[in-house]
């Protein structure tokens, strides 16, 4: 304390040299729109641990299926319906290969050189490989459906808002009458009609899914569009479309990628949906809904082939949701601390 | 107000009309009739059963004769049960679901509102975080997959509750609290967001500066003002509900609406799709529009400000 006092002398303090050129001057360094968000994303541990989860699954739907051994198609009876076992886990008693009853079906089937990581189906198929392939599946039509949703949702909102008048009366009173009809019948109907595959599931989920988008982004535009930049690049001469792309949309960004973060686990549930009721994928392909579908017929005796795409779609889901509550916490200017 | 209900009204008649229309052309669109499984039929055997279905006429005139009946109440007859009328076959149905759905809405939504004010008036600490958990869970994890691991570890493993069927109130509790979770982490969401909103406002500040209990005004001033916005989840609470009961009934073997439909799917009984599918498009519809005439009603902000738009 004191020997810092005696450094502290008089001529230290001298008036400071005003620039008045400088006075204009950002200390901070400055920030795009992305940077500012990662920097209170960053802050969030929830949605950092979405994040990673969702980095996780993805590899896994990717590369899961060739990192197990066995295929997930092939089938083999003498093989049907193990559990699980995992070569060092097995040693502590849990996942090695018994059943319900505490007999190791392994030896039983005469299979004991080989570990099924999470067992097999009643067709003797790897339940690991099935499992990352349903992911894949499910996550595929989930963001096209996603996506699909998006690009029908700007355009019809942009174009109704910016347009204004007459169009905007007649697109949003077809919006109206879309959106009194509910979801699940839609959906329901478009698949008898269809038949099941992944291309009418993705139909069946946009047809009515861009509805939301639409006139969320519709709000946005009309709050936006009559702002002074917009005048002033009007008046500049910039042709509608440049206004529409330049302008508006990335302005209304944040929340179109808030609202397609919560489009992906709503079509991830509605393609299990419809798997659960029978309506989903025939097989051979598998998609999570379908494999806890198949599981859950089993489910009693077999329970691993419910739990582990249980389990799955929950994490999917979990991760998409807190990675889309902290993306909006980071974007929207309102929900800032 | 009245202006703005008839205007509804009007839009709600046009959408149940566009939804009929939409369910008979798409069904007519779907190959097959209901005797192309059935054993070998003399001609005029086919004849007199089409006719007694009224699938002789020509599809227009089915299609007028259709949309008669339904505003007469009558949905036509099931394929897959002889001689029985839909409607009759809803009526029956209805009760589980109702009785189920009625369940959850209560115990959902007092257990979520709960857990939203516990959030907000412990903001930031271990109480609001367990609660935002509880929330993130019920909102992601499908019902059907929490219906299926409640049947499987309460009532196969613990054997606490009944597993199926449909004999008593016992047997409604596991199928309620798997439609609740998606209540509760809807309403706990609501709830937490409307409460931090009110506790900033200033008459909060005011009514603890005149020395005001915190329990009052938690619970008289707060509460009752966040509430108010709670009405408006209903309508999309509702359709979840709907979906949820598709699965959840089948899951429990229910002898609900919801699981007549899935068996309906199941078995192609087109008229039976048909009105179901009509039954919950109106169900949905005039619940979204009571709840927004209510809304308006209740809360003297929007009827003051000309009426939501």
């Amino acid at each position: 304390m004191s020997k810092r006092e005696e450094h502290v002398t008089e001529e230290l303090f001298q008036p400071a040299h005003i620039d008045s050129g400088k006075s204009e001057e950002i200390a901070a360094p400055s920030l795009s729109f992305g940077q500012d968000a990662w920097r209170s994303m960053r802050k969030n541990k929830a949605a950092i641990f979405g994040i990673i989860v969702l980095i996780a699954l993805t590899f896994l739907a990717i590369f899961g299926p060739m990192i197990g051994k066995y295929d997930f198609a092939s089938q083999d009876l003498s093989r049907a319906n193990l559990p699980p076992r995992v070569p060092v886990l097995e040693d502590f008693g849990i996942m090695d290969g018994t059943d319900e009853m505490g007999n190791n079906v392994y030896e039983f089937k005469g299979v004991k050189d080989q570990y099924f990581w999470l067992g097999t189906d009643g067709l003797g198929r790897d339940m690991w490989s099935r499992i990352w392939q349903g992911t894949r599946i499910s996550l595929f039509i989930a963001l096209l459906a996603a996506a699909i949703d998006l690009l029908i949702g700007v355009v019809y909102g942009g174009i109704s808002a910016y347009y204004g008048g007459r169009v905007d009366n007649v697109m949003q009173r077809i919006v109206e009458i879309l959106i009194g009809i509910p979801n699940l019948v839609l959906v329901i109907l478009m698949i008898l009609v269809l038949d099941a595959g992944i291309t009418s599931i993705i139909i069946a989920l946009t047809i009515t899914g861009w509805i939301g988008m639409s006139r969320i982004v519709r709000g946005q535009m009309l709050k936006l569009k009559n702002q002074e930049f917009v005048l002033a690049s009007r008046t500049l001469g910039a042709t509608d479309n440049k206004i529409i792309t330049q302008h508006l949309i990335p302005n209304v960004l944040s929340v179109i990628i808030i609202n397609t973060m919560f489009t992906i686990p709503t079509a991830i549930f509605f393609e299990a949906f419809l798997s659960f009721i029978g309506l989903g994928l025939q097989p051979p392909i598998a998609s999570l809904g379908t494999l806890i579908e198949d599981g859950y017929r089993n489910m009693q005796i077999f329970p691993h082939l419910m739990i582990y795409p249980s389990i799955i779609i929950s994490l999917i889901m979990i991760a998409f949701n807190i990675v889309a509550d902290g993306l909006r916490d980071a974007l929207d200017p309102k929900m800032r601390d | 107000m009245k202006g703005y209900i008839t205007k509804r009204v009007f839009y709600m008649i046009i959408t149940l009309l566009l939804i009929a229309s939409a369910t008979f052309f798409l069904i007519k669109v779907m190959p097959g009739n209901p005797l192309s499984n059935a054993a070998k039929l003399t001609a005029e055997q086919e004849a007199i059963i089409l006719e007694n279905y009224g699938l002789d006429k020509p599809v227009p005139v089915q299609y007028l004769l259709y949309m008669g009946n339904v505003l007469t109440g009558d949905l036509g007859l099931s394929f897959q049960y002889d001689g029985r009328d839909v409607t009759s076959l809803i009526l029956n149905r209805i009760g589980p679901s109702a009785q189920l759905g009625i369940q959850a809405i209560l115990f959902g939504s007092v257990i979520g509102i709960l857990l939203g004010i516990l959030s907000a008036i412990r903001y930031n600490t271990i109480w609001d975080y367990g609660s935002t958990f509880i929330a993130v869970i019920g909102i992601s994890i499908p019902s059907f997959v929490f219906a299926a691991l409640l049947q499987y570890y309460v009532g196969v493993k613990l054997q606490w509750l009944p597993v199926a069927f449909w004999e008593g109130f016992e047997y409604s509790i596991l199928p309620t609290l798997a439609l609740a979770v998606g209540v509760i982490a809807v309403c706990a969401r609501f709830m937490r967001t409307e409460m931090l909103e009110v506790l900033g406002q200033e008459y909060i500040t005011t009514a603890r500066a005149k020395g005001v209990s915190g329990f009052s005004v938690i619970f008289k001033h707060a509460v009752r003002n966040s509430m108010i916005p709670l009405i408006t989840i209903l309508g999309p609470l509702t359709a979840a509900l709907m979906t949820g009961t598709l699965v959840i009934e089948k899951i429990f073997a229910v002898p609900g609406l919801g699981e007549q439909f899935v068996l309906s799917i199941t078995t192609n009984d087109y008229p039976v799709i048909m009105g179901t599918t009509l039954f919950f498009s109106f169900f949905l519809i005039l619940t979204i529009l009571i709840v927004d005439i209510l809304y308006g009603v209740i809360d003297p902000r929007i009827r003051l400000s000309g009426g939501k738009e």
